[in-house]
């Protein structure tokens, strides 16, 4: 049986304000992984995910994403962007902020009660039924981010993008939210950018290094040599034999 | 106080009725668009929006006593370059990246001066103080048609298209994914601020109009969880700040422009020390 790949992009370079930030990228995600993307700051893991998500377009090559153009299979891909991008102060409700995931479906303004269900299931999804009508901006750093995967979750997406999901979250949430993600990928293709190379760890299937340059590997193939590659210097490699339960973590 | 009501049944006192209707009908813009400008964050646009206005102004007085284009009021110069001013700025806020600050704070500045010139060169004099900060002598009933047809306009755009100018203030980025052209609904929610502006710009001026636009709504926002509640919210305290604004002004002889904001100030001020001080506890 050949494998189906989800995402696939060929000899792709992308510059951005003339600078060059990807070149002749060749990757193919197959239906079902996991990958974590990984590299240092501005080597290019925020617009990887930007050419996949089709919100700008490569200098050369060619991106497909479930046989289709990017723009084409937009609503099948389920996006949660950099923490960063959202303004806490906002008077949104976690509803409203998870129905912002159903819009565009309808040419109507208006949301159906149809959206609104589909708006709980997400929110049941990542286990915050008991806060739907709570003020957002009251919420904890690693419920944020949850209500932000729901939202790309109500998009009903065979693919999700989430970009530094672990960014701001305590130790016990990441646990958590990578309980969702471990969920959800039974039925999804899931791509995360981190650059804590720490995650990848039990459950992440396979690490895209992008660093200019784009090199996949099976999780079991990173070893110190690879880093050392992609990272450009020597860095520290600590191993993490992560499996954080509430009787306390050992390091191995 | 109670002279200020006796005012208010005065058949002689038209322009005293004029401001507060025109106040209240202007008040439900004020309430829905300010709430937007606040979440959006776009309050400089919004300043630099009503400092282009004066150059419609003065462009205005220009044709109408220079070029003799008689019907030509001052406020259509208004509105047209409130307008403009709101397309150019959606752009240059869309497309100018890292120097968008500058560039708008360059268009504050021409549309100011470029609404002097225009005066300098038409004959006559005219009092600059009753546009940069409001006259409420200048009021007509056409003011009061115009501002009830904005708030018909603004009411509906905003109901019809709450979701989605909700999602575009929110995070543009993800709204633009779910097919949603965010420029588009940016420069619309822009020319709705335009247009809000200039039919204040009669009660409170140029200067000060943009306090009103964004204290109610920022008072609101203190306590309000969504959008709709926050504007809402922002609406009562607009009415009440210019109908008290109107009264103290009255009552004790003052402008009437500083006099709504300098309440609405002290009102947003003592919300924020309050809250503070209830939040430490």
């Amino acid at each position: 049986m050949t494998i189906q790949h989800d995402i696939i992009l060929e000899n792709v370079s992308f510059s951005y304000e003339d600078t060059p930030v990807l070149k002749d990228v060749n990757l193919a995600v197959a239906r079902g992984d996991f990958a974590s993307i990984v590299g240092p700051n501005g080597g290019g893991k925020t617009s990887l995910l930007k050419l996949i998500l089709g919100s700008v377009r490569p200098d050369k090559g060619n991106v497909r994403v479930l046989g289709n153009s990017p723009e084409g299979a937009r609503f099948n891909v389920g996006y949660m962007p950099q923490y960063v991008m959202v303004d806490l102060q906002f008077p949104v409700t976690v509803m409203d902020v998870v129905l912002m995931g159903r819009l565009g479906r309808d040419t109507g303004g208006r949301y159906s009660k149809k959206d609104r269900d589909i708006a709980k299931r997400a929110l049941e999804e990542v286990n915050l039924s008991n806060i739907v009508n709570n003020s957002f901006s009251a919420l904890s750093g690693g419920q944020r981010q949850r209500v932000l995967i729901a939202r790309a979750l109500s998009c009903e997406p065979s693919i999700l993008l989430l970009d530094e999901p672990m960014a701001n979250v305590d130790p016990a949430a990441e646990e958590a939210l990578f309980g969702i993600l471990r969920e959800l990928n039974k039925r999804m293709t899931i791509l995360l950018v981190t650059h804590d190379i720490g995650f990848v760890s039990q459950i992440v299937k396979s690490v895209i290094c992008v660093n200019r340059k784009v090199v996949a590997h099976p999780t079991t193939e990173i070893n110190g040599a690879v880093i050392k590659e992609i990272y450009g210097g020597d860095i520290r490699m600590i191993r993490h034999d992560q499996r954080c339960s509430e009787e306390g973590h050992s390091h191995g | 106080m109670a002279d200020f009501f006796a005012a208010l049944l005065d058949p002689d006192n038209t322009f005293l009725r004029l401001a507060l209707l025109v106040s209240t009908f202007a008040s439900i813009s004020f309430g829905i668009i300010g709430s937007y400008v606040i979440s959006r964050r776009i309050s400089y646009l919004a300043g630099a929006i009503a400092h282009c206005v004066f150059g419609g102004i003065g462009a205005g007085l220009y044709l109408q006593k220079k070029v003799g284009i008689e019907w030509f009021d001052p406020m259509y110069g208004a509105i047209i370059s409130a307008l403009l001013a709101a397309v150019i700025i959606g752009a240059v806020s869309i497309y100018a990246g890292q120097r968008e600050d500058t560039v708008i704070g360059a268009l504050w500045a021409i549309g100011m001066a470029s609404g002097l010139l225009f005066i300098d060169i038409t004959p006559g004099y005219f009092d600059i103080t009753s546009y940069l900060f409001g006259d409420i002598l200048l009021i007509s009933h056409t003011d009061l048609w115009l501002v009830i047809c904005l708030d018909i306009v603004v009411v509906s755009l905003s109901y019809y298209f709450y979701n989605k100018l909700l999602a575009i203030c929110f995070d543009d980025e993800f709204a633009n994914l779910r097919g949603i052209n965010s420029g588009l609904y940016y420069i619309l929610l822009l020319c709705l601020t335009a247009l809000t502006v200039v039919l204040l710009v009669r009660v409170v001026g140029i200067v000060l109009v943009i306090a009103l636009l964004t204290i109610p709504a920022a008072v609101a926002g203190q306590f309000a969880k969504r959008l709709w509640q926050m504007m809402i919210l922002a609406i009562i305290f607009c009415m009440l700040f210019t109908w008290s604004g109107l009264a103290v002004s009255y009552s004790l002889s003052l402008s009437s422009g500083p006099t709504i904001i300098v309440i609405a100030g002290i009102v947003y001020i003592t919300v924020l020390i309050v809250r503070r001080i209830f939040k430490k506890a």
